[in-house]
Protein backbone atom coordinates (compact mmCIF):
# COMPACT_ATOMS: atom_id res chain seq x y z
CA UNK A 1 0.00 0.00 0.00
CA UNK A 2 1.18 3.23 -0.99
CA UNK A 3 0.55 6.22 1.16
CA UNK A 4 1.56 9.86 0.94
CA UNK A 5 4.08 11.76 3.35
CA UNK A 6 0.88 13.53 5.32
CA UNK A 7 -1.01 10.29 5.78
CA UNK A 8 2.17 8.72 7.06
CA UNK A 9 2.96 11.17 9.23
CA UNK A 10 -0.86 11.46 10.58
CA UNK A 11 -0.68 7.50 11.69
CA UNK A 12 2.80 8.10 13.17
CA UNK A 13 1.27 11.26 15.63
CA UNK A 14 -2.01 9.12 15.83
CA UNK A 15 0.12 6.35 17.26
CA UNK A 16 2.55 8.38 19.71
CA UNK A 17 -0.82 10.17 21.04
CA UNK A 18 -2.43 6.25 21.86
CA UNK A 19 0.44 5.09 23.89
CA UNK A 20 0.89 8.26 25.44
CA UNK A 21 -2.80 8.26 26.41
CA UNK A 22 -2.18 3.98 27.45
CA UNK A 23 1.30 4.92 29.82
CA UNK A 24 -0.78 8.16 31.29
CA UNK A 25 -3.74 5.65 32.46
CA UNK A 26 -0.99 3.38 33.49
CA UNK A 27 1.03 5.25 35.55
CA UNK A 28 -1.38 8.25 36.96
CA UNK A 29 -1.72 6.55 40.19
CA UNK A 30 1.96 5.89 40.58
CA UNK A 31 2.31 9.90 39.65
CA UNK A 32 0.12 10.54 42.22
CA UNK A 33 1.42 8.74 44.74
CA UNK A 34 4.39 10.16 44.04
CA UNK A 35 3.74 13.95 44.14
CA UNK A 36 1.59 13.23 47.47
CA UNK A 37 4.41 11.46 49.36
CA UNK A 38 6.66 15.03 48.74
CA UNK A 39 3.82 17.50 49.60
CA UNK A 40 3.14 19.77 52.48
CA UNK A 41 -0.03 18.65 54.32
CA UNK A 42 -1.34 22.33 53.80
CA UNK A 43 -0.42 21.70 50.18
CA UNK A 44 -2.13 18.22 50.25
CA UNK A 45 -5.72 18.83 51.84
CA UNK A 46 -7.01 21.50 49.67
CA UNK A 47 -10.15 20.95 49.28
CA UNK A 48 -11.06 20.10 45.19
CA UNK A 49 -13.68 22.71 44.90
CA UNK A 50 -10.64 25.66 44.88
CA UNK A 51 -10.03 25.05 41.45
CA UNK A 52 -7.65 28.08 41.83
CA UNK A 53 -5.25 25.47 43.36
CA UNK A 54 -3.67 23.27 40.80
CA UNK A 55 -3.11 19.71 42.59
CA UNK A 56 -0.99 18.73 40.34
CA UNK A 57 2.48 20.35 40.74
CA UNK A 58 3.94 21.55 43.97
CA UNK A 59 2.47 24.64 45.13
CA UNK A 60 4.76 24.60 48.74
CA UNK A 61 8.13 23.12 48.54
CA UNK A 62 8.43 19.16 49.41
CA UNK A 63 8.84 18.22 52.38
CA UNK A 64 10.63 14.96 53.56
CA UNK A 65 7.96 15.01 56.63
CA UNK A 66 5.83 11.84 55.36
CA UNK A 67 8.95 10.01 55.36
CA UNK A 68 10.47 10.39 58.10
CA UNK A 69 7.38 9.92 60.03
CA UNK A 70 6.77 6.71 57.52
CA UNK A 71 10.10 4.89 58.40
CA UNK A 72 10.03 6.53 62.24
CA UNK A 73 7.03 6.08 63.83
CA UNK A 74 5.51 3.23 62.03
CA UNK A 75 5.67 -0.09 61.93
CA UNK A 76 6.29 0.28 58.25
CA UNK A 77 10.13 -1.02 58.74
CA UNK A 78 8.84 -3.90 60.59
CA UNK A 79 6.51 -4.55 57.87
CA UNK A 80 8.82 -4.80 55.19
CA UNK A 81 10.80 -7.24 57.72
CA UNK A 82 7.75 -9.49 58.26
CA UNK A 83 6.70 -9.86 54.35
CA UNK A 84 10.62 -10.78 53.23
CA UNK A 85 10.94 -13.14 56.34
CA UNK A 86 7.91 -14.95 55.00
CA UNK A 87 8.81 -14.01 51.44
CA UNK A 88 12.27 -16.23 51.99
CA UNK A 89 10.48 -19.04 53.44
CA UNK A 90 7.81 -19.94 50.97
CA UNK A 91 10.32 -19.34 48.36
CA UNK A 92 12.76 -21.69 50.19
CA UNK A 93 9.50 -24.34 50.60
CA UNK A 94 8.96 -23.34 46.88
CA UNK A 95 11.91 -24.30 45.71
CA UNK A 96 12.31 -27.35 47.23
CA UNK A 97 8.84 -28.62 46.43
CA UNK A 98 8.41 -27.39 42.92
CA UNK A 99 12.30 -28.38 41.70
CA UNK A 100 12.01 -31.85 41.48
CA UNK A 101 7.95 -31.93 40.80
CA UNK A 102 8.55 -30.07 37.83
CA UNK A 103 11.75 -32.25 36.82
CA UNK A 104 9.60 -35.61 37.41
CA UNK A 105 6.49 -33.71 34.72
CA UNK A 106 9.49 -32.84 32.16
CA UNK A 107 10.95 -36.38 31.88
CA UNK A 108 10.51 -39.26 33.99
CA UNK A 109 6.81 -39.76 33.64
CA UNK A 110 4.95 -41.05 30.64
CA UNK A 111 1.79 -39.56 29.68
CA UNK A 112 0.06 -39.91 33.08
CA UNK A 113 3.00 -37.03 33.94
CA UNK A 114 0.74 -34.73 31.29
CA UNK A 115 -2.55 -34.80 32.30
CA UNK A 116 -0.98 -34.04 36.13
CA UNK A 117 0.63 -31.25 35.26
CA UNK A 118 -2.12 -29.69 33.79
CA UNK A 119 -3.87 -30.87 36.78
CA UNK A 120 -1.35 -28.92 39.14
CA UNK A 121 -1.32 -26.09 36.68
CA UNK A 122 -5.29 -26.01 37.43
CA UNK A 123 -4.60 -25.76 41.28
CA UNK A 124 -3.31 -22.33 40.77
CA UNK A 125 -6.96 -21.00 39.56
CA UNK A 126 -8.80 -22.36 43.10
CA UNK A 127 -8.73 -18.83 44.32
CA UNK A 128 -7.59 -17.33 48.07
CA UNK A 129 -11.29 -15.85 48.22
CA UNK A 130 -12.63 -19.85 47.97
CA UNK A 131 -9.88 -21.48 51.03
CA UNK A 132 -9.76 -18.15 53.14
CA UNK A 133 -12.63 -19.73 55.11
CA UNK A 134 -11.63 -23.52 55.58
CA UNK A 135 -7.81 -22.60 55.96
CA UNK A 136 -9.21 -20.22 58.96
CA UNK A 137 -10.59 -23.52 60.65
CA UNK A 138 -7.23 -25.43 59.82
CA UNK A 139 -5.06 -22.48 61.39
CA UNK A 140 -7.20 -22.62 64.47
CA UNK A 141 -6.75 -26.36 64.43
CA UNK A 142 -3.07 -25.83 64.40
CA UNK A 143 -3.49 -23.00 66.87
CA UNK A 144 -1.20 -20.43 64.34
CA UNK A 145 -3.67 -17.63 64.81
CA UNK A 146 -2.31 -14.43 64.35
CA UNK A 147 1.38 -15.84 63.55
CA UNK A 148 3.67 -15.47 60.64
CA UNK A 149 3.70 -19.09 60.43
CA UNK A 150 0.18 -19.22 59.33
CA UNK A 151 1.64 -17.55 56.30
CA UNK A 152 4.78 -19.44 55.73
CA UNK A 153 2.20 -22.94 55.77
CA UNK A 154 -0.38 -21.62 53.45
CA UNK A 155 1.30 -18.98 50.85
CA UNK A 156 2.97 -22.40 49.04
CA UNK A 157 -0.52 -23.12 47.47
CA UNK A 158 -0.51 -20.82 45.30
CA UNK A 159 3.60 -20.37 44.63
CA UNK A 160 3.77 -24.53 44.31
CA UNK A 161 1.74 -25.13 41.38
CA UNK A 162 2.22 -22.32 39.18
CA UNK A 163 6.07 -22.57 39.89
CA UNK A 164 6.25 -26.31 39.07
CA UNK A 165 4.20 -25.62 35.80
CA UNK A 166 6.58 -22.30 34.91
CA UNK A 167 9.62 -24.98 35.38
CA UNK A 168 8.79 -28.15 33.51
CA UNK A 169 8.27 -26.02 31.07
CA UNK A 170 12.12 -24.65 31.54
CA UNK A 171 13.27 -28.16 31.68
CA UNK A 172 11.46 -29.15 28.88
CA UNK A 173 13.32 -26.97 26.73
CA UNK A 174 16.79 -28.64 27.77
CA UNK A 175 18.08 -31.24 25.49
CA UNK A 176 17.73 -34.61 27.04
CA UNK A 177 21.46 -34.96 26.32
CA UNK A 178 22.29 -32.94 28.80
CA UNK A 179 21.79 -35.62 31.57
CA UNK A 180 22.26 -38.82 29.28
CA UNK A 181 25.33 -37.80 28.55
CA UNK A 182 26.63 -37.36 32.13
CA UNK A 183 24.58 -40.81 32.68
CA UNK A 184 26.85 -42.40 30.57
CA UNK A 185 30.15 -40.92 31.78
CA UNK A 186 28.96 -42.99 35.38
CA UNK A 187 26.55 -40.29 37.03
CA UNK A 188 23.14 -41.88 38.83
CA UNK A 189 20.26 -39.82 37.32
CA UNK A 190 20.23 -37.93 40.95
CA UNK A 191 24.04 -36.99 40.13
CA UNK A 192 23.10 -35.68 36.92
CA UNK A 193 20.49 -33.47 38.08
CA UNK A 194 22.14 -31.98 40.97
CA UNK A 195 25.54 -31.47 39.04
CA UNK A 196 24.44 -31.19 34.95
CA UNK A 197 21.24 -29.99 35.08
CA UNK A 198 20.51 -27.63 37.80
CA UNK A 199 22.91 -25.47 36.64
CA UNK A 200 21.82 -25.26 33.71
CA UNK A 201 18.79 -24.11 35.10
CA UNK A 202 19.85 -21.20 36.64
CA UNK A 203 17.67 -18.61 34.46
CA UNK A 204 14.70 -21.05 35.43
CA UNK A 205 14.97 -21.15 39.10
CA UNK A 206 15.65 -17.59 39.25
CA UNK A 207 12.28 -16.89 37.82
CA UNK A 208 10.49 -19.07 40.06
CA UNK A 209 12.48 -17.87 43.31
CA UNK A 210 10.94 -13.85 41.84
CA UNK A 211 7.79 -15.01 40.86
CA UNK A 212 7.35 -16.78 44.55
CA UNK A 213 8.69 -14.03 46.15
CA UNK A 214 6.04 -11.19 44.34
CA UNK A 215 3.05 -13.17 44.80
CA UNK A 216 3.83 -13.26 48.62
CA UNK A 217 4.44 -9.96 48.77
CA UNK A 218 1.53 -8.79 46.41
CA UNK A 219 -0.82 -11.72 48.72
CA UNK A 220 -3.78 -9.74 50.67
CA UNK A 221 -6.82 -12.13 51.30
CA UNK A 222 -4.75 -14.89 53.94
CA UNK A 223 -2.84 -12.09 55.52
CA UNK A 224 -5.69 -10.17 56.21
CA UNK A 225 -7.79 -13.15 57.73
CA UNK A 226 -4.97 -14.61 59.82
CA UNK A 227 -3.00 -11.69 61.16
CA UNK A 228 -4.59 -9.25 63.88
CA UNK A 229 -1.73 -8.14 65.64
CA UNK A 230 -0.55 -4.93 63.89
CA UNK A 231 3.14 -5.67 64.76
CA UNK A 232 2.78 -8.99 63.02
CA UNK A 233 1.62 -7.94 59.36
CA UNK A 234 2.88 -7.97 55.79
CA UNK A 235 3.47 -4.89 54.22
CA UNK A 236 0.22 -5.61 51.77
CA UNK A 237 -2.20 -5.99 54.67
CA UNK A 238 -0.39 -3.08 57.51
CA UNK A 239 -0.57 -0.34 55.04
CA UNK A 240 -4.12 -0.03 53.95
CA UNK A 241 -5.43 -1.36 57.53
CA UNK A 242 -3.50 0.03 60.07
CA UNK A 243 -1.18 3.07 58.66
CA UNK A 244 -5.54 4.03 58.83
CA UNK A 245 -5.91 5.72 62.16
CA UNK A 246 -10.16 5.60 62.49
CA UNK A 247 -11.45 7.82 60.03
CA UNK A 248 -7.85 9.77 59.68
CA UNK A 249 -5.49 8.83 56.69
CA UNK A 250 -2.39 10.05 56.82
CA UNK A 251 -2.20 10.16 53.16
CA UNK A 252 1.53 11.28 52.55
CA UNK A 253 2.67 7.88 54.62
CA UNK A 254 0.51 6.31 53.06
CA UNK A 255 1.63 6.98 49.22
CA UNK A 256 4.85 6.61 49.76
CA UNK A 257 5.13 3.40 51.17
CA UNK A 258 2.59 2.46 48.67
CA UNK A 259 4.91 3.68 46.21
CA UNK A 260 8.38 2.34 47.80
CA UNK A 261 6.22 -1.01 47.86
CA UNK A 262 5.56 -1.18 44.53
CA UNK A 263 8.50 0.54 42.11
CA UNK A 264 10.99 -2.65 42.95
CA UNK A 265 8.55 -5.00 42.07
CA UNK A 266 7.30 -3.21 39.00
CA UNK A 267 11.31 -3.66 38.17
CA UNK A 268 12.00 -7.16 39.17
CA UNK A 269 8.57 -7.98 36.92
CA UNK A 270 9.67 -6.35 33.40
CA UNK A 271 12.94 -8.58 33.81
CA UNK A 272 11.25 -11.72 34.26
CA UNK A 273 8.35 -10.56 32.34
CA UNK A 274 9.08 -13.19 29.03
CA UNK A 275 9.31 -16.22 31.61
CA UNK A 276 6.75 -15.34 33.39
CA UNK A 277 4.15 -14.82 29.94
CA UNK A 278 5.41 -18.46 28.95
CA UNK A 279 4.08 -19.79 31.69
CA UNK A 280 0.47 -18.03 31.73
CA UNK A 281 -0.04 -19.17 27.91
CA UNK A 282 -0.37 -22.72 28.35
CA UNK A 283 1.13 -23.27 25.34
CA UNK A 284 -1.26 -21.22 23.58
CA UNK A 285 1.73 -19.84 21.47
CA UNK A 286 4.20 -21.46 19.97
CA UNK B 1 12.56 -22.20 14.42
CA UNK B 2 9.53 -24.72 12.91
CA UNK B 3 12.06 -27.46 12.49
CA UNK B 4 13.30 -27.14 15.71
CA UNK B 5 9.95 -27.67 17.18
CA UNK B 6 8.99 -30.50 15.14
CA UNK B 7 12.35 -32.20 16.16
CA UNK B 8 11.49 -31.18 19.72
CA UNK B 9 8.67 -32.77 19.93
CA UNK B 10 8.39 -36.42 18.84
CA UNK B 11 11.25 -38.05 20.62
CA UNK B 12 10.12 -36.47 23.73
CA UNK B 13 7.04 -38.72 23.40
CA UNK B 14 9.29 -42.29 22.39
CA UNK B 15 11.40 -41.63 24.95
CA UNK B 16 8.11 -41.71 27.62
CA UNK B 17 8.57 -45.28 26.81
CA UNK B 18 11.80 -45.86 27.21
CA UNK B 19 11.76 -45.04 30.82
CA UNK B 20 13.90 -47.74 32.85
CA UNK B 21 11.97 -48.85 36.28
CA UNK B 22 14.08 -46.91 38.00
CA UNK B 23 13.72 -43.83 36.23
CA UNK B 24 9.91 -44.27 36.88
CA UNK B 25 10.13 -44.86 40.68
CA UNK B 26 12.91 -41.60 41.22
CA UNK B 27 10.10 -39.61 39.28
CA UNK B 28 7.34 -40.70 41.35
CA UNK B 29 9.18 -39.94 44.32
CA UNK B 30 10.31 -36.48 43.35
CA UNK B 31 6.90 -35.84 42.42
CA UNK B 32 5.53 -36.95 46.03
CA UNK B 33 6.06 -33.91 48.08
CA UNK B 34 4.56 -31.44 45.94
CA UNK B 35 1.73 -34.00 45.17
CA UNK B 36 1.13 -34.24 48.47
CA UNK B 37 1.42 -30.95 49.81
CA UNK B 38 -1.23 -29.85 46.74
CA UNK B 39 -3.90 -32.77 47.87
CA UNK B 40 -3.35 -31.86 51.79
CA UNK B 41 -3.18 -27.90 51.21
CA UNK B 42 -5.94 -26.82 48.08
CA UNK B 43 -7.58 -30.11 47.46
CA UNK B 44 -8.81 -31.03 50.94
CA UNK B 45 -9.15 -27.51 52.18
CA UNK B 46 -11.54 -27.07 48.88
CA UNK B 47 -13.52 -30.36 49.93
CA UNK B 48 -13.46 -28.82 53.74
CA UNK B 49 -15.39 -25.57 52.19
CA UNK B 50 -18.22 -27.42 50.92
CA UNK B 51 -18.46 -29.65 54.22
CA UNK B 52 -18.44 -26.01 56.15
CA UNK B 53 -21.15 -24.82 53.51
CA UNK B 54 -23.33 -27.72 55.25
CA UNK B 55 -22.67 -26.86 58.73
CA UNK B 56 -23.70 -24.17 61.11
CA UNK B 57 -20.18 -23.60 61.77
CA UNK B 58 -19.08 -20.45 63.91
CA UNK B 59 -16.18 -18.72 63.92
CA UNK B 60 -15.91 -18.48 67.84
CA UNK B 61 -16.29 -22.46 68.40
CA UNK B 62 -15.09 -25.85 66.51
CA UNK B 63 -18.40 -27.20 67.23
CA UNK B 64 -21.38 -27.75 64.60
CA UNK B 65 -23.53 -29.59 63.47
CA UNK B 66 -25.66 -30.45 59.81
CA UNK B 67 -27.82 -27.70 58.37
CA UNK B 68 -27.99 -29.71 54.89
CA UNK B 69 -28.84 -26.69 52.64
CA UNK B 70 -29.73 -24.51 54.88
CA UNK B 71 -27.08 -21.97 54.30
CA UNK B 72 -27.52 -22.06 50.78
CA UNK B 73 -31.35 -21.25 51.04
CA UNK B 74 -31.33 -18.27 53.49
CA UNK B 75 -27.89 -16.83 51.32
CA UNK B 76 -29.85 -17.18 47.98
CA UNK B 77 -32.94 -15.44 49.61
CA UNK B 78 -31.44 -12.33 50.70
CA UNK B 79 -31.01 -9.37 48.99
CA UNK B 80 -27.64 -8.08 50.01
CA UNK B 81 -26.37 -11.53 48.52
CA UNK B 82 -28.28 -11.26 44.99
CA UNK B 83 -26.81 -8.08 44.70
CA UNK B 84 -23.01 -9.34 44.39
CA UNK B 85 -23.73 -12.30 43.05
CA UNK B 86 -25.00 -9.53 39.70
CA UNK B 87 -22.07 -7.14 40.69
CA UNK B 88 -19.65 -9.90 40.35
CA UNK B 89 -20.89 -10.62 37.04
CA UNK B 90 -21.43 -6.83 35.64
CA UNK B 91 -18.07 -6.56 37.34
CA UNK B 92 -16.29 -9.23 35.35
CA UNK B 93 -18.13 -8.91 32.34
CA UNK B 94 -17.87 -5.31 31.34
CA UNK B 95 -14.30 -5.20 32.84
CA UNK B 96 -12.97 -8.21 30.86
CA UNK B 97 -15.01 -6.41 27.95
CA UNK B 98 -13.09 -3.49 27.94
CA UNK B 99 -10.05 -4.96 28.69
CA UNK B 100 -10.05 -6.73 25.95
CA UNK B 101 -10.87 -4.23 23.96
CA UNK B 102 -8.06 -2.04 24.81
CA UNK B 103 -5.69 -4.59 25.28
CA UNK B 104 -6.02 -5.06 21.21
CA UNK B 105 -5.56 -1.57 20.32
CA UNK B 106 -2.65 -1.30 22.88
CA UNK B 107 -0.92 -4.43 21.83
CA UNK B 108 -0.98 -3.60 18.23
CA UNK B 109 0.36 -0.20 18.85
CA UNK B 110 2.65 -1.82 21.13
CA UNK B 111 3.70 -3.86 18.24
CA UNK B 112 5.14 -1.43 15.90
CA UNK B 113 8.61 -0.24 16.72
CA UNK B 114 9.34 3.04 18.11
CA UNK B 115 12.10 5.20 20.40
CA UNK B 116 11.53 4.59 24.32
CA UNK B 117 9.31 1.06 23.91
CA UNK B 118 11.34 -0.59 26.86
CA UNK B 119 10.39 2.57 28.74
CA UNK B 120 6.85 2.40 28.07
CA UNK B 121 6.56 -1.50 28.39
CA UNK B 122 7.54 -0.89 31.63
CA UNK B 123 5.30 1.80 32.85
CA UNK B 124 2.63 0.30 31.58
CA UNK B 125 3.29 -2.85 33.04
CA UNK B 126 3.44 -1.28 36.60
CA UNK B 127 -0.54 -1.88 37.48
CA UNK B 128 -0.15 -5.28 36.96
CA UNK B 129 3.29 -5.76 39.00
CA UNK B 130 2.31 -3.58 42.03
CA UNK B 131 0.58 -5.34 45.16
CA UNK B 132 -3.13 -4.87 44.40
CA UNK B 133 -3.72 -3.30 47.81
CA UNK B 134 -1.82 -0.76 47.32
CA UNK B 135 -2.10 0.17 43.85
CA UNK B 136 -6.10 0.21 44.91
CA UNK B 137 -5.10 2.11 48.32
CA UNK B 138 -3.76 4.96 46.12
CA UNK B 139 -7.28 4.83 44.01
CA UNK B 140 -8.75 5.21 47.15
CA UNK B 141 -7.01 8.51 47.68
CA UNK B 142 -8.03 9.66 43.88
CA UNK B 143 -11.59 8.58 44.91
CA UNK B 144 -11.29 10.59 47.76
CA UNK B 145 -14.77 12.85 48.96
CA UNK B 146 -13.12 15.78 49.63
CA UNK B 147 -9.92 16.05 47.76
CA UNK B 148 -10.84 13.62 44.96
CA UNK B 149 -8.61 15.23 41.90
CA UNK B 150 -10.78 13.68 39.40
CA UNK B 151 -13.80 16.42 40.61
CA UNK B 152 -11.02 19.23 40.54
CA UNK B 153 -10.48 18.62 37.05
CA UNK B 154 -14.10 17.95 36.14
CA UNK B 155 -14.48 21.41 38.28
CA UNK B 156 -11.91 23.12 36.75
CA UNK B 157 -12.85 22.34 32.69
CA UNK B 158 -16.36 23.31 33.93
CA UNK B 159 -18.05 20.01 33.44
CA UNK B 160 -19.41 20.02 37.48
CA UNK B 161 -21.17 23.28 38.15
CA UNK B 162 -21.04 25.41 41.89
CA UNK B 163 -22.52 22.62 44.00
CA UNK B 164 -22.78 20.02 42.00
CA UNK B 165 -20.47 17.13 43.31
CA UNK B 166 -19.42 13.59 42.46
CA UNK B 167 -18.80 11.04 45.82
CA UNK B 168 -17.19 8.64 43.73
CA UNK B 169 -17.19 5.91 46.54
CA UNK B 170 -20.53 6.90 48.15
CA UNK B 171 -22.84 6.28 45.78
CA UNK B 172 -24.13 2.68 43.92
CA UNK B 173 -23.63 3.62 40.60
CA UNK B 174 -20.48 5.82 40.66
CA UNK B 175 -18.99 3.32 43.06
CA UNK B 176 -19.52 0.36 40.42
CA UNK B 177 -17.87 2.38 37.85
CA UNK B 178 -14.88 3.32 40.42
CA UNK B 179 -14.51 -0.55 41.36
CA UNK B 180 -14.71 -1.61 37.29
CA UNK B 181 -11.90 1.54 36.60
CA UNK B 182 -9.59 -0.25 38.88
CA UNK B 183 -9.96 -3.45 37.45
CA UNK B 184 -9.56 -2.37 33.71
CA UNK B 185 -6.30 -0.10 34.97
CA UNK B 186 -4.97 -3.90 36.68
CA UNK B 187 -5.62 -6.29 34.15
CA UNK B 188 -4.60 -4.12 31.17
CA UNK B 189 -1.32 -4.62 31.28
CA UNK B 190 -1.87 -8.45 31.53
CA UNK B 191 -4.09 -8.57 28.99
CA UNK B 192 -2.22 -6.74 26.49
CA UNK B 193 1.14 -8.59 27.03
CA UNK B 194 -0.59 -11.33 26.25
CA UNK B 195 -2.17 -10.83 23.57
CA UNK B 196 1.27 -8.70 22.52
CA UNK B 197 3.00 -11.97 22.24
CA UNK B 198 0.57 -14.04 20.57
CA UNK B 199 0.52 -11.12 17.59
CA UNK B 200 4.21 -11.36 17.75
CA UNK B 201 3.97 -14.92 16.79
CA UNK B 202 2.16 -14.73 13.68
CA UNK B 203 4.97 -15.02 11.35
CA UNK B 204 5.67 -11.94 9.20
CA UNK B 205 5.27 -14.62 6.18
CA UNK B 206 1.64 -14.98 6.73
CA UNK B 207 0.99 -11.22 6.20
CA UNK B 208 2.91 -11.29 2.98
CA UNK B 209 1.60 -13.90 1.69
CA UNK B 210 -1.76 -12.81 2.36
CA UNK B 211 -0.72 -9.18 0.29
CA UNK B 212 0.15 -11.40 -2.67
CA UNK B 213 -3.12 -12.91 -2.66
CA UNK B 214 -4.37 -9.57 -2.35
CA UNK B 215 -6.28 -9.13 0.49
CA UNK B 216 -7.41 -6.46 2.14
CA UNK B 217 -6.50 -5.09 5.75
CA UNK B 218 -10.07 -6.14 7.12
CA UNK B 219 -10.15 -9.70 5.47
CA UNK B 220 -6.28 -10.20 7.36
CA UNK B 221 -7.72 -8.79 10.19
CA UNK B 222 -10.28 -11.69 9.93
CA UNK B 223 -9.16 -14.30 8.30
CA UNK B 224 -5.71 -14.49 9.67
CA UNK B 225 -5.05 -12.60 12.83
CA UNK B 226 -8.49 -13.39 14.74
CA UNK B 227 -8.21 -17.23 14.26
CA UNK B 228 -4.49 -17.00 14.60
CA UNK B 229 -4.38 -15.22 18.01
CA UNK B 230 -8.37 -17.13 19.04
CA UNK B 231 -6.24 -19.57 21.35
CA UNK B 232 -4.31 -16.88 23.24
CA UNK B 233 -7.31 -14.80 23.20
CA UNK B 234 -9.13 -17.11 25.38
CA UNK B 235 -6.53 -17.55 27.25
CA UNK B 236 -6.03 -13.90 28.12
CA UNK B 237 -10.08 -13.43 28.57
CA UNK B 238 -9.57 -16.79 30.80
CA UNK B 239 -7.35 -15.15 33.02
CA UNK B 240 -8.87 -12.54 33.37
CA UNK B 241 -12.44 -13.38 34.27
CA UNK B 242 -10.85 -15.43 37.09
CA UNK B 243 -8.93 -12.52 38.33
CA UNK B 244 -11.74 -10.25 38.60
CA UNK B 245 -14.36 -12.73 39.28
CA UNK B 246 -13.02 -14.23 42.75
CA UNK B 247 -11.14 -10.82 43.65
CA UNK B 248 -12.14 -8.89 46.84
CA UNK B 249 -9.31 -6.86 47.35
CA UNK B 250 -10.51 -4.38 45.25
CA UNK B 251 -14.31 -3.98 46.63
CA UNK B 252 -12.99 -4.38 50.14
CA UNK B 253 -10.76 -1.57 50.32
CA UNK B 254 -12.66 1.12 48.00
CA UNK B 255 -16.22 0.58 49.04
CA UNK B 256 -16.19 -2.15 51.87
CA UNK B 257 -19.21 -3.57 49.88
CA UNK B 258 -21.28 0.04 50.95
CA UNK B 259 -22.90 2.08 50.53
CA UNK B 260 -26.05 0.02 52.11
CA UNK B 261 -24.37 -3.27 50.75
CA UNK B 262 -24.68 -2.17 46.94
CA UNK B 263 -21.01 -2.88 45.49
CA UNK B 264 -20.39 -6.37 47.18
CA UNK B 265 -19.04 -9.38 44.83
CA UNK B 266 -19.27 -12.93 46.18
CA UNK B 267 -15.58 -12.33 47.72
CA UNK B 268 -16.17 -9.96 49.73
CA UNK B 269 -19.46 -10.75 50.82
CA UNK B 270 -18.17 -14.19 51.85
CA UNK B 271 -15.71 -12.52 54.01
CA UNK B 272 -17.79 -10.10 56.09
CA UNK B 273 -20.18 -13.22 56.65
CA UNK B 274 -17.75 -15.60 57.15
CA UNK B 275 -15.14 -13.74 59.06
CA UNK B 276 -16.17 -10.59 60.12
CA UNK B 277 -19.71 -11.88 60.79
CA UNK B 278 -18.25 -14.64 62.29
CA UNK B 279 -20.68 -17.27 60.46
CA UNK B 280 -18.42 -19.91 58.67
CA UNK B 281 -21.23 -21.96 57.32
CA UNK B 282 -22.92 -18.72 55.72
CA UNK B 283 -19.40 -17.49 54.58
CA UNK B 284 -18.39 -20.83 53.23
CA UNK B 285 -22.10 -21.11 51.18
CA UNK B 286 -21.56 -17.61 49.45
CA UNK B 287 -17.98 -18.73 48.35
CA UNK B 288 -19.25 -22.13 46.78
CA UNK B 289 -21.27 -20.06 44.34
CA UNK B 290 -17.88 -18.87 43.18
CA UNK B 291 -17.33 -22.46 42.12
CA UNK B 292 -19.15 -23.46 38.79
CA UNK B 293 -17.89 -20.65 36.23
CA UNK B 294 -14.07 -21.39 37.84
CA UNK B 295 -15.25 -25.05 36.99
CA UNK B 296 -15.87 -23.58 33.18
CA UNK B 297 -13.20 -21.78 33.18
CA UNK B 298 -10.84 -24.89 34.06
CA UNK B 299 -12.59 -26.84 31.45
CA UNK B 300 -12.02 -23.72 28.69
CA UNK B 301 -8.35 -23.82 29.74
CA UNK B 302 -8.00 -28.01 29.29
CA UNK B 303 -9.29 -27.82 25.58
CA UNK B 304 -7.27 -24.71 24.92
CA UNK B 305 -3.83 -26.40 26.59
CA UNK B 306 -4.95 -29.91 24.35
CA UNK B 307 -5.32 -27.73 21.43
CA UNK B 308 -1.84 -26.68 21.83
CA UNK B 309 -0.85 -29.92 22.51
CA UNK B 310 -2.09 -31.08 18.97
CA UNK B 311 -0.55 -28.32 16.68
Amino acid sequence: MRRGPVQRALAVVGHRVLILSFTAFAIFPFYWMLITSFKQNSDLYVGASKTAHNPFIFNQPPTLEHLRILFGSTLFPSWLFNTLWVGALVVAITLVLAVPAAYSLARLTGRWGEHLSIGIFLTYLVPSTLLFIPFSRLVAMLGLQNQLWALVLIYPTFTVPFCTWLLMGFFKTLPKEVEESAMVDGCSRLGAIVRVVLPLAVPGLLTIVIFALTLTIQEFVYSLTFISSVERMTVSVGVPVALVRGDVYYWGSLMAACLITSVPLAVLYNFFLDRFLAGFTVGAIK
Amino acid sequence: MTTAEVAIAPPAAKAMDSLSPRDRRLGKLMLAPALIYIILLVALPFLLALFLSLTNSSAGSLDFSFVGFQNFKSVAASAVFLRALRNTFIFTFVSQLLVIFLGNILARALLKKFRGKFLVRFLILMPWAAPISLATLGWLWIFDSTFSVINWMLKATGWLGPGQWYYWLGDPTLGMVSIITVHVWRLLPFSTVILLAGLSSIPAEVHEAADIDGAGPLAKAFQITLPMMMPILTVAVLFGVVFTFTDMNVVYLLTRGGPYNSTHVLASLAYQEGVLGGDVGRGAAVAIFLVPLLVVMAVMMLRVSRRAEVT
